[in-house]
């Protein structure tokens, strides 16, 4: 791989609450451009490793690098500000603001206010939000509350995109549509993806990186990988 | 646009403001009037607590803190320097700084929620007990005894730039009231602009502001110390109003009450408090020239039921009620509408029948 074009890279990273080790020693590299998905089964690490990454975990040892640029242990905004845009787990939305305030917001923290204007309708637009433009975010279905999250990603027009589980609890057509906009983001962004649904990365991925015990166990296409004996053994095997 | 419905709202307010200015002495005692530039001042208090937690989201139990510096500074540098107008200045910066201090500390810390709260009150009382210890003619700041238990005399406006022209009661009434009608409309543009903006957007989800790579710090300390700069403000003209400040102002229950005018006056909206200051200083003003009721017993239950009944605060059940009321509005014409047509159309087919 071309040194050059790792965006994204950690090295030792290691992650210990108390005894458990969530994450150990994970060499991991990220190319720009990839769609890179992290896969694993309960308890894997990779949201752990995922919080790393975004600065809501302080790693134990290890270092996390963007662009060359030794990013291990700051702060969230920090990370955020080089250009990285995150979504959570668990859906972090401004629940009182209404879906046009919240993409607002993030396209105002780059733009000036009548660009962040334009951002937010051509946002709103193409996430399909029209209809609820004007609702707190807090009264919309699960599903849409996860596009309003994703559309506050894209408002920022980050050149790096962390997502975890942004297919979490959505319909199959909400799904599918999420899959779409994922790619979508894909043709100006680097992005990683956390994901449980082994259909949803199926329709993404191109390259996958399998987590287990708290390390890497592989990394491949997810043909490769659903063909593999030890994949199939600690994740896939209960499934097919 | 919701945005200008807003700001028309804020317009209304501000001209009844200017109006309430201008009738109030024809029409109240004398004696209500010097009584009043105390309660605006105590507004401006609520205002800022509107501010820092209805909008912020910082639970600040220790605003009086800067309340009380506001006051003490002005009352020191107005006997010091002999003017009021660089006293009041002073009144603003030293609540400010104080404030920026405490808030980095607080804030850059990570200190949140109950802590921040409890840290705060005790500032307030731990100031309390400093200025009650402060009697004995070895406790002054330039010309200023700090008088202890007895606080220290703080003397009245005059004109900018001209010492000599002590401002009339009246004229006290006006400067505080045009004071609070600014303070009031500065809040209104504050929490409009993206300062404003991300500030509510923090009190909603602290995580989701901080990954859209707002230093969420920064902007609580800066909602935190403009807060404490128009408590400071508020400081002035009850001390003015008083002609006196004590170290009452630190006290716990100065720090209840501003609590209490938010939650009844209702948190998210900045007209509530304001007018919760004034309803219930009339209540417990009225209620201290009886024996009957204890105006303490009174002004707790007002807060139990508040809690229980209307936990929102009553400016924000208001605007709920007429929500629903349009809402019912637009749905019963929607349905008559309806109904209007079905007949006509059933008249047709009833024609078409003959």
């Amino acid at each position: 791989m071309n040194r050059a074009e790792i965006v994204l890279e950690t090295r030792n990273l290691s992650m210990h609450f108390g005894g458990v080790r969530a994450v150990d020693r994970v060499d991991f590299s990220l190319s720009e451009n990839e769609l890179r998905c992290l896969i694993g089964p309960n308890g894997a690490g990779k949201s752990t490793f995922f919080k790393c990454l975004t600065g809501q975990l302080r790693p134990t040892a290890g270092d996390v690098l963007i662009r060359d640029v030794d990013v291990t242990g700051r702060e969230p905004h920090e990370i955020g500000a080089l250009g990285v845009g995150i979504k959570t787990q668990v859906p972090n939305v401004f629940e009182g603001l209404t879906t046009e305030e919240n993409i607002w917001i993030s396209a105002r923290r780059w733009h000036r206010s009548s660009r962040a204007r334009t951002l937010t309708t051509e946002t709103i637009e193409r996430l399909q939000l029209g209809d609820v433009r004007s609702e707190p975010v807090g009264r919309l279905a699960h599903g849409q509350r996860q596009w309003v999250e994703l559309g506050m990603v894209v408002a920022a027009e980050p050149w790096l995109v962390l997502l975890d589980e942004p297919a979490a609890g959505m319909t199959h057509e909400e799904t599918v549509r999420t899959a779409e906009l994922i790619r979508e983001i894909n043709r100006t962004a680097t992005l990683i993806v956390v994901e449980h649904d082994m259909q949803f990365i199926r329709m993404i991925s191109r390259r996958v990186t399998l987590f287990h015990e708290g390390g890497i166990l592989m990394e491949d296409t997810m043909e490769a990988i659903s063909a593999d004996a030890r994949a199939r053994q600690v994740y896939l095997g209960h499934r097919a | 646009m919701r945005l200008s419905r807003d700001f028309r709202g804020t317009l209304v307010i501000a001209v009844c403001g200017l109006a309430f200015t201008l009738f109030a002495p024809e029409v109240l005692e004398f004696f209500t009037i010097i009584t009043l530039s105390q309660v605006i001042g105590l507004a401006i208090l609520a205002l800022s607590l509107a501010l820092v937690w209805g909008f912020g989201g910082i639970l600040c139990f220790g605003q009086t803190a800067f309340f009380g510096l506001g006051a003490y500074a002005y009352a020191v540098t107005a006997t010091n320097i002999g003017g009021s107008t660089g006293a009041i200045l002073m009144a603003i910066l030293v609540a400010a700084a104080f404030a920026a201090i405490l808030g980095y500390f607080i804030f850059y810390g990570r200190v949140s929620d109950v802590y921040l709260a409890i840290i705060t009150l005790t500032v307030a009382l731990i100031l309390y007990s400093l200025t009650r210890r402060t009697s004995g003619p070895e406790y002054k700041i330039g010309n200023a005894l700090l008088g202890g238990f007895n606080g220290t005399a703080a003397p009245p406006l005059n004109l900018p730039g001209d010492a000599g022209t002590v401002l009339f009661p009246e004229d006290t009434f006006y400067v505080a009231m045009i004071a609070l009608i600014l303070a009031y409309v500065f809040c209104c543009w504050l929490v409009r602009t993206h300062f404003g903006r991300v500030c509510i957007a923090i009190r909603e989800n602290e995580t989701r502001a901080e990954l859209l790579a707002y230093d969420i710090r920064l902007y609580k300390l800066g909602i935190f110390i403009i807060g404490a700069a128009l408590a400071g403000l508020g400081g002035v003209f009850f001390c003015v109003g008083v002609s006196r400040v004590t170290p009452d102002v630190f006290s716990l229950s100065q720090a209840a009450v501003a609590i209490i005018w938010v939650i009844v006056g209702g948190r998210g909206t900045l007209i509530g408090p304001i007018l919760a200051t004034f309803a219930l200083h009339y209540l417990t003003a009225s209620l201290g020239s009886q024996a009957l009721l204890n105006a303490n017993l009174v002004l707790g239950t007002v807060l139990i039921v508040f809690v229980l009944l209307v936990p929102k605060g009553v400016v924000p059940s208001i605007i709920d009620l007429a929500d629903i009321r349009r809402q019912r509005r637009v749905a019963r014409s929607r349905e008559r509408r309806l109904r209007l047509r079905r007949t006509r159309n059933g008249n047709e087919t009833a024609g078409v029948g003959k």
